[in-house]
């Protein structure tokens, strides 16, 4: 297989004015070409210059990551787009609600796991928790795996938000 | 403290500031404070479609024409869905339009109120731009930002959407002003290191074409000006796109044709066959590639584009220069002159022998029929009763739009109004009417097939209100011929729904609208009836009876080459098009 057809996973941040209908163009521009949507996070950043910042992971092969910012660009409330993958060092986090259920062992074994990943108790009862994690993207799917035995009951996620390393902003 | 208006006259005050003279429209419930401030002044005038489809391909057919924004007033709900088709139209095809929708007042959004639509949220996908106004505080600056958009960078259709309270509402007006727009920027420069390095493939060429499209419409008559002495300066072969006809002249020896599906053999096979394709303004359509894996496997490609997005959407180019046509032009012409660059005469010239070699297979002859009027033979004597600078030509969509990209030839820009990227049926017409406004002197001729033009043939009835003597030149072949000729290649000749049932009396049609009706059966009559046509002070149908059974070719059949094209004499051969072909459209 061919660098060109090699499917790739980009993180893009996209800085638009905080207007309305800014979030259905971007998603109508994906659905409406046939891109994927990973996920999608969108929030104001800037409330002084009404901006807010998407983070959109996606999948394609590189022509169609670069269509892909070439049409979010020319979106005209669009001020930039940043691939996040290839043009510099970046962060990238996200925060999930994790809801286990059970008695006994598995709910002494999903405390304990959820200690070794770093994750908080926001919620208990006698027979469930609801953890709170942060991480990469790797880090929550490997540990809702682990908690998939030890009564997963349900999942809440944030989808990714990233930023780049350094001193440098978008 | 800025003067203040109420809506309706914040929308009329800013079509003045723009320089509009002419809106195409159709009133209802929700823009009729704007009707009511349109018949208060004298300024605009405001032409009566009779659907609102109808309104927005003749502002596109004003705009093709003139380089102006064209300008579309409809109310809410069905008015704008009605628009919806020309408005994709308008931006598949790059068009500027301005197109401002009433709709329900806002406090009442939401509620499924009568004629309410969503109307942003319909037209997001097929519009440049939208804008919902909800304030009539930004009522002016979105008017203002409305024309800037759908006029500038590669243009396109621009909505606003205006709910009747807003257009009651006072607010502040303030002119125009070339402000910045926080987001929008168009490149207009090109890239001069990018510029050079074309320009030194260009020097490097033996083999070179020319392959240029709408592009070099849009960027206005300078940048045919400055391609006519780019390709002259060069002396390499120049083809063009469908949208891209009139601004290379048709008549001059570097002119290979059109390309494409239906494109000479001349041109496609230059285009398969050269070593550096510089496309000025095209966008590498699928109509003009055929097959992407086969499309010109050994050229280096030069790519000019207002629109990055275009940039290796399609085909993957070597040398990619973002920015308007005309000023990109001016650059590379710069350079190659200042460069001292001298084409490779020796190997131009072995280059345009191998192309006499494909011009003498005359690729558009066609079989002369002593009693029937053949389509091609309409068209060619059309063109010779009609050529001259000041006619004006729109179609439809299907055979007879092909025909008349080959047979009329064009030798300037904006002269050419056609429905290329949507294909749509019903175009002609109200593009004629659009064209016809803009200028109500010149001769307009709809070339246009039966079936097409009863898509929106109630707009002759506008033509006759405003006495536009447009030309209805109808080539009847009681089909919907494309797709009779698809089912003939692909379908095994099952006919299914192509044929033209129940058609009208075209001459009595005519009548009916108060228009004339003019029918030619035989080649013997043709020329007098055309001359006839002509003549006649007011708008005219013309029922051309032709042939039924001509196919149009040349043709590349789906999913294959350049080099592997259908000719007319060629008819009669086992026509193998793959599975593969036959999905595609």
């Amino acid at each position: 297989m061919s660098a060109e057809n090699q499917i790739e996973r980009h993180t893009l941040s996209i800085l638009v004015d905080n207007e309305a209908g800014v979030l259905a163009r971007v998603i109508g521009l994906f659905s409406g070409r046939g891109y994927n949507i990973d996920s999608l996070t969108v929030a104001e950043v800037d409330d002084q210059e009404h901006m807010s910042r998407i983070t959109i992971v996606t999948v394609g092969t590189p022509p169609i990551i670069e269509q892909i910012k070439a049409q979010l660009g020319r979106l005209v409330p669009v001020h930039r787009v940043v691939d996040l993958t290839v043009e510099c060092e970046s962060v990238e986090r996200e925060l999930a609600l994790i809801k286990v259920t059970g008695k006994g062992d598995a709910r002494v074994e999903a405390l304990r796991m959820s200690e070794a990943f770093r994750a908080r108790v926001v919620d208990a009862t006698p027979d469930s928790f609801v953890f709170e994690i942060t991480g990469n993207t790797e880090k929550i799917d490997a540990f809702i795996g682990l908690m998939k035995p030890l009564g997963l009951r349900e999942v809440s996620r944030t989808g990714a938000a990233a930023i780049s390393r350094g001193p440098e902003a978008m | 403290m800025d003067k203040q208006l109420n809506g309706a006259q914040i929308v009329l005050q800013s079509l003045q500031d723009h320089g509009v003279e002419h809106i195409f429209g159709y009133p209802g419930g929700a823009v009729l404070p704007i009707y009511d401030e349109i018949f208060q002044q004298e300024s605009i005038e405001h032409i009566l479609v009779r659907h609102e489809q109808g309104a927005t391909h003749a502002a596109e057919g004003y705009a093709r024409s003139t380089g102006k924004c064209g300008v579309v007033l409809v109310t809410s709900g069905p008015g704008a869905t009605n628009a919806v088709t020309g408005l994709t139209d308008a931006l598949m095809d790059s068009i500027p339009m301005v197109c401002i929708t009433g709709q329900v007042p806002t406090h009442l959004i939401g509620g499924d109120a009568f004629q309410e639509a969503d109307t942003v949220g319909i037209t997001r996908p097929c519009t440049k731009h939208n804008y919902l106004v909800k304030d009539v505080n930004d009522l002016a600056r979105i008017m203002h930002e409305a024309f800037q958009v759908a006029t500038t960078g590669r243009p396109g259709p621009v909505v606003v959407d205006i709910p009747k309270d807003i257009q009651f509402a006072l607010g502040p007006y303030m002119k125009p002003k070339a402000v910045k727009h926080k987001s929008y920027q168009p490149q207009i420069k090109g890239d001069m290191a990018a510029i050079k390095q074309a320009v030194a493939l260009i020097a490097n060429a033996k083999k070179p074409v020319f392959y240029t499209g709408g592009g070099i419409i849009n960027s206005g008559p300078q940048a045919s000006q400055l391609l006519r002495e780019f390709v002259k300066l060069t002396g390499f072969p120049i083809t063009s796109t469908l949208m891209g006809l009139g601004s290379y002249p048709s008549a001059d020896k570097q002119w290979l044709g059109m390309l494409g599906m239906h494109g000479t053999y001349e041109a496609n096979l230059a285009m398969h066959d050269c070593d550096v394709m510089i496309n000025i303004g095209a966008r590498f359509d699928d109509r003009i590639t055929g097959t992407l894996d086969k499309f010109s496997p050994n050229s280096k490609k030069i790519h000019v584009d207002i629109d990055p997005s275009s940039i290796n959407k399609n085909v993957m180019v070597d040398v990619a220069i973002v920015g308007d046509c005309a000023h990109v032009l001016e650059d590379m012409l710069r350079v190659y002159k200042s460069d001292a660059v001298t084409p490779d005469k020796k190997a131009l010239a072995s280059w345009w022998s191998e192309i006499e070699g494909w011009r003498d297979r005359k690729c558009l002859a066609y079989k002369k029929d002593e009693k029937a009027i053949k389509p091609q033979y309409a068209v060619e004597r059309l063109y010779e009763l009609t050529k001259g600078p000041d006619t004006f030509i729109t179609t439809e969509v299907g055979q007879h739009q092909m025909w008349a990209a080959q047979y009329y030839r064009f030798e300037d820009p904006n002269r050419w109004m056609t429905s290329g990227g949507l294909g749509t049926m019903g175009y002609g017409i109200p593009a004629a009417v659009g064209v016809q406004v803009a200028h109500p002197k010149s001769l307009v001729i709809d070339i246009a097939g039966e079936a097409s033009v009863q898509m929106t043939m109630q707009e002759l009835s506008t033509a006759v209100q405003y006495r536009l003597p447009i030309k209805i030149f109808i080539l009847n072949n009681e089909y919907m011929g494309m797709v009779r000729q698809w089912q003939e290649l692909l379908h095994g000749g099952r006919y299914s729904s192509s044929y033209s049932e129940a058609l009208p009396d075209f001459v009595k049609l005519a009548e009916a609208y108060g228009a004339t009706g003019i029918r030619a059966h035989t080649p013997g009559e043709l020329d007098d009836a055309i001359k006839r046509m002509v003549d006649t002070p007011g708008p005219v149908i013309f029922d051309c009876v032709v042939t039924k059974d001509e196919n149009c070719y040349p043709m590349i059949p789906s999913g294959a080459a350049h080099n592997e094209m259908l000719l007319a004499d060629s008819e009669g051969l086992d026509i193998e098009v793959s599975d593969a072909g036959k999905a595609l459209v």
